[in-house]
């Protein structure tokens, strides 16, 4: 058989990445200025962002998959990674950490959420799965001299490779249940032979269902979530809370709306007990918090909840809400921890909460986009926060899961009182002391994307939504 | 039905003007707070202004909805920007658009600290009442209906009395749990009925009488809580005793009546028969919150709290009136409604401008304020004649109209809420002695009586009462119309008339 050269077509986007983010890394070790080192990856993800369109194809005989889903997934981590090098150019000098392969790191990071989000087949999942957490890992540990943060590593790193084994178990055995890998091959083999009450194929969704719960931070595959989130970096912190999670998103819908599409009725009730302590034990935690990076960990563990009421939904109105909730999030939590990230300045932490008591006194401005970022989380309209839930809940209601949704609400009300509580420390106490800001033109430019994003999605979602069913139309 | 009797937006002029008044604000330098009121005063009369012809224009012939306007917003899920009115919401956006300007007036030098996101808010919140009291389409009643609490939120928590915080997180917590249950009636709603979030068009349906008790109780949840009624009612006299006098006020006069408003706009209509159904409930908690309301007012000893707890008995009689489900039960309670927004209103500012003086709002640190406020004094008399229910004034009209109603609907009911008024003159009287007559208390001697500004936003207060009082017809006119219509679709329970409203909708397509 003579060797065809597969299309490298689809596959470009990723291709790029990899050079630039090697060039990245080659550049650091002549570039002083890390500053210029920030620019040049956004440069490169610029290229990255460029080659993206009119990449629509299937290649590596359906092992890569490049659709509207992974495109619209690939928008986010890119968004994603343009946020976070933006809020870190400062913030890594202050902590003292501010080497070059931080941000070649983020790049390789994001490019294995790419590959992810691409991906038709169980291996290459696989693989992208692991460049994603491996390159994650080492950035949570990054602050090398503050134990919080190798502690934060360590335990993501742990339970990471805990949830990657989990996958591969449930990838061998599917393997040996079908014979294949390729995500449509598995469904045409379950629908065909009428696997769909295998208990070893249930065995296998139920081993899937715990690996992306760890990933996505699903109650009660959660715990490394809060201890890693404060540990590292706050900049990774964010960066974690969105990518990643996006990441496992991408491939939690594609495996179960996939692979197991046809089998639907046999994984529901996995997921649904899983979206309900999540939204529960997320947001029922979160009131007790004095820390702002554990309570947005809570928080971002709560809204992992919300989402997978669309994946429970499994209609491709519930796939789009997921897009479109995962994005309006990427803005909103980037927004809130640009906040959390400027109140941290040499010899002040500034992560306790009680430290935004009287920030509206101090920095009006600061505080009152701290304020839009937090009734966003809580979904109060007009901001972009509401039209998201609103959208899953419709979805989650349209496919029957009036209860859910029922459930899903009153978390949400709950959740207005630690979100509030900030609000509240800003605007309602006197100042304690006097809070330093630091701030820079990169973070200013992050802040104004963020707000700006969330309160034109809150207003006006309809150019969203329809971008969102758009790429799940095909799917 | 919708018709533009004007051909101009009029109603998207009036929610948008005060939210680009409040950005204006926002690059207003925060050092000039003259600029910052003015502003805000300016905007707020502009908009008073613009809403007369809503007055002076409206078609008192017809139930169809008027100065309409409808924009596609989120064609994906059928969602439009759709705006109207009718006769049951005509005094509601006028008695926003009036009390905001009051106000504003009323905050000019009690707000100190923060007082340009004081305005920011108070237009914000302007504009969102108003498209509540405006909104054709679910979504953008819900949005409108959530988007207003931040502001009062802020409004509350920030520029409160000493226990502010706790009332604007009990007021936040209990309005959003009782609302996002709605959001879901709502949702389901919207797919039971086809896809679409249309008022009129949801009103031309007849849904299973099953569905029809979760939803009236998923609403319920929502207004319940705003009106308040009793047992949910616990939030209003924390928010209303802490918040600032211009956020009392705007609660008392227009907030709690979104709650009474939904069940006139949504429940009846859209569930006729689980509003029957429900007639019995609906109507004894209605008189549970007017006796026990007046009873606890009895016992006050703060002027605001007073005056909190008689809002609930003043809103028992107004769903009292709604849940009678005849013409003068109904035509009383959205007059009642008008008219505690005027009273309460009144009474809140009141309480406000005196409070400016002596910071205090216990009533034993009161006594012959008449002597040194003659002008004040007789105010605050003709308000709490207006609140007892006095011949002539307009608190006569609405509860004289709802005790009819009552007693048609079931005699006990009728008799219990009478004795209601009697309570009510009670606490009200005795209060009116305590605070300005008896012997004269040292904190009071030397006030200076209302000055001019005060005396400006009280005055329109004071001719709405007689207006009312003495020729109701010049308001109850505006709802003859819509309540007969609203009144023959519960009745029927929303069999007949499908067929023609079901033509009304071709014609609006």
């Amino acid at each position: 058989m003579p060797f065809v050269m597969p299309d490298l077509g689809p596959v470009m986007p990723e291709i790029v990445m990899t050079c630039l983010a090697l060039a990245i890394l080659m550049a650091d070790l002549l570039i002083k200025r890390k500053e210029t080192v920030a620019f040049l990856s956004i440069l490169s993800i610029g290229a990255v962002a460029y080659t993206l369109p009119g990449t629509m194809g299937t290649t590596f005989n359906g092992m890569f998959v490049s659709d509207g889903y992974s495109m619209f997934f690939k928008l986010i981590f890119i968004l994603n990674v343009i946020l976070t090098i933006l809020i870190s150019v400062k913030y890594i000098a202050v902590e003292r950490v501010n080497f070059g392969e931080y941000y070649s790191l983020i790049l390789f990071s994001t490019l294995g959420m790419m590959i992810m989000a691409s991906a038709g087949d169980l291996i290459v999942l696989y693989l992208g799965l692991e460049l994603m957490a491996l390159s994650t890992y080492i950035l949570a540990g990054f602050i090398r001299y503050d134990r919080k943060s190798n502690e934060a590593a360590m335990k993501y790193f742990l339970l990471g490779a805990f949830a990657s084994a989990f996958l591969l178990y449930g990838t061998a055995m599917i393997y040996g249940l079908t014979g294949t890998t390729d995500l449509k091959a598995i469904s045409a083999y379950i629908a065909g032979n009428g696997l769909a009450s295998s208990p070893a194929l249930m065995l296998s969704m139920v081993m899937f269902a715990v690996a992306f719960s760890f990933k996505i931070a699903a109650v009660p595959f959660h715990m490394w979530a809060p201890d890693a989130y404060e540990g590292a970096p706050t900049s990774i912190t964010a960066f974690m809370s969105v990518g990643p999670k996006a990441a496992a998103f991408a491939v939690l819908g594609r495996v179960f709306l996939t692979a197991f599409g046809t089998v639907k009725i046999e994984w529901a009730p996995i997921l649904i007990p899983i979206a309900i302590l999540t939204m529960g034990v997320g947001n029922i935690v979160a009131l007790s918090q004095t820390n702002i990076k554990r309570m947005l960990a809570y928080s971002s563990i709560a809204h992992a909840g919300y989402m997978l009421l669309g994946i429970i939904a499994g209609t491709n109105d519930g796939m789009a809400s997921v897009l479109n909730y995962m994005l309006i999030y990427a803005f909103m939590n980037m927004g809130a921890f640009a906040v959390v990230i400027m109140l941290r300045s040499e010899g002040f932490k500034g992560d306790n909460i009680t430290d935004y008591q009287g920030l509206a006194k101090t920095h009006p401005l600061a505080a009152a986009l701290m304020l839009v970022f937090m009734f966003s989380l809580t979904g109060i309209p007009p901001t972009a926060g509401f039209m998201g839930k609103f959208y899953l809940f419709v979805s989650a209601i349209e496919a029957g899961y009036t209860w859910l949704v029922i459930i899903a609400v009153i978390f949400s009300a709950i959740s207005a009182y630690f979100y509030l509580r900030i609000v509240m420390l800003m605007y309602m106490k006197e100042p304690k002391e006097s809070v330093q800001l630091t701030t820079s033109p990169a973070i200013g430019l992050a802040l104004a994307i963020t707000v700006a994003a969330v309160l034109f999605i809150g207003v006006l979602p309809s150019v969203f939504i329809n971008f969102a069913r758009l790429a799940v139309a095909a799917f | 039905m919708i018709m533009n009797n004007t051909g101009f937006p009029i109603l998207s002029t009036l929610i948008f003007l005060p939210i680009v008044g409040a950005i204006m604000l926002l690059f207003v330098n925060r050092s000039q707070e003259g600029s910052v009121k003015r502003i805000s005063l300016l905007v707020s009369i502009a908009n008073f202004i613009i809403s007369i012809p809503l007055f002076t224009n409206f078609n008192k012939a017809t139930h169809f909805m008027q100065f309409g306007e409808k924009h596609e917003w989120i064609p994906h899920l059928n969602i439009n920007y759709i705006l109207g009115i009718d006769g049951i919401s005509v005094l509601f956006v006028l008695l926003s658009t009036l009390i905001t300007v009051l106000s504003v007036l009323v905050s000019w030098n009690s707000i100190k600290t923060k007082v340009k996101e004081f305005y920011i808010s108070i237009l914000i919140l302007e504009g969102a009442m108003i498209g509540v009291f405006c909104s054709l389409d679910f979504m953008l009643f819900y949005i409108f209906w959530e988007a207003m609490l931040i502001p009062m939120y802020l409004l509350i928590g920030v520029w409160g009395g000493p226990n502010r915080i706790y009332a604007a997180v009990k007021f936040f917590l209990y309005t959003l749990i009782g609302s996002v249950l709605m959001l879901v009636g709502i949702i389901v709603l919207y797919f039971t009925a086809g896809n679409t979030f249309n008022i009129l068009e949801l009103m031309t349906k007849t849904y299973p009488y099953q569905l029809q008790m979760w939803l009236f109780w998923a609403f319920f949840s929502a207004f319940a809580v705003k009106v308040p009624m009793f047992p949910v009612h616990t939030w209003l006299p924390d928010a209303h005793t802490e918040a600032p006098t211009a956020g009392s006020v705007i609660l008392a006069a227009v907030l709690i009546k979104m709650g009474a408003y939904g069940f006139l706009r949504f429940s009846l209509p859209l569930f006729p028969q689980a509003s029957m159904a429900m007639t019995p409930v609906m109507m004894t908690l209605s008189v549970i919150a007017i006796i026990y309301g007046a009873v606890i007012c009895l016992g006050q000893t703060d002027l605001k709290r007073l005056i909190a707890y008689s809002s609930v008995s003043h809103m028992g009689f107004v769903t009292l009136g709604i849940f009678a489900l005849n013409v003068q039960g109904m035509e009383g309670g959205i007059l009642q409604m008008i008219n505690h927004g005027i009273v309460t209103g009144a009474l809140f500012l009141s309480v406000g401008i005196i409070y400016d003086r002596t910071h205090t709002r216990q009533i034993a640190d009161y006594g012959g304020v008449a002597s040194v406020m003659p002008v004040y004094a007789t105010a605050f008399m003709v308000f709490t004649l207006a609140s007892i229910g006095l011949p002539a004034t307009n608190g006569f009209i609405g509860e004289f109209l709802i005790i009819l109603g009552g007693f048609k609907a079931n005699q006990l009911a009728g008799v219990l809420a009478a004795t209601g008024i009697i309570i009510g003159a009670g606490y009200m009287l005795l209060l009116y002695q305590r605070v300005f007559f008896m012997q004269t208390n040292q904190k009071v001697l030397g006030l200076k009586d209302m000055d001019g500004r005060e005396i400006l936003t009280l005055l329109p207060l004071v001719v709405l009462i007689f207006w009312i009082g003495i020729y109701p017809n010049a308001f109850l006119g505006f709802m003859h119309e819509s309540v007969r219509h609203l009144l023959e679709r519960v009745n029927t329970a929303g069999i007949q008339d499908v067929a023609a409203a079901k033509n009304v909708i071709e014609i609006l397509k």
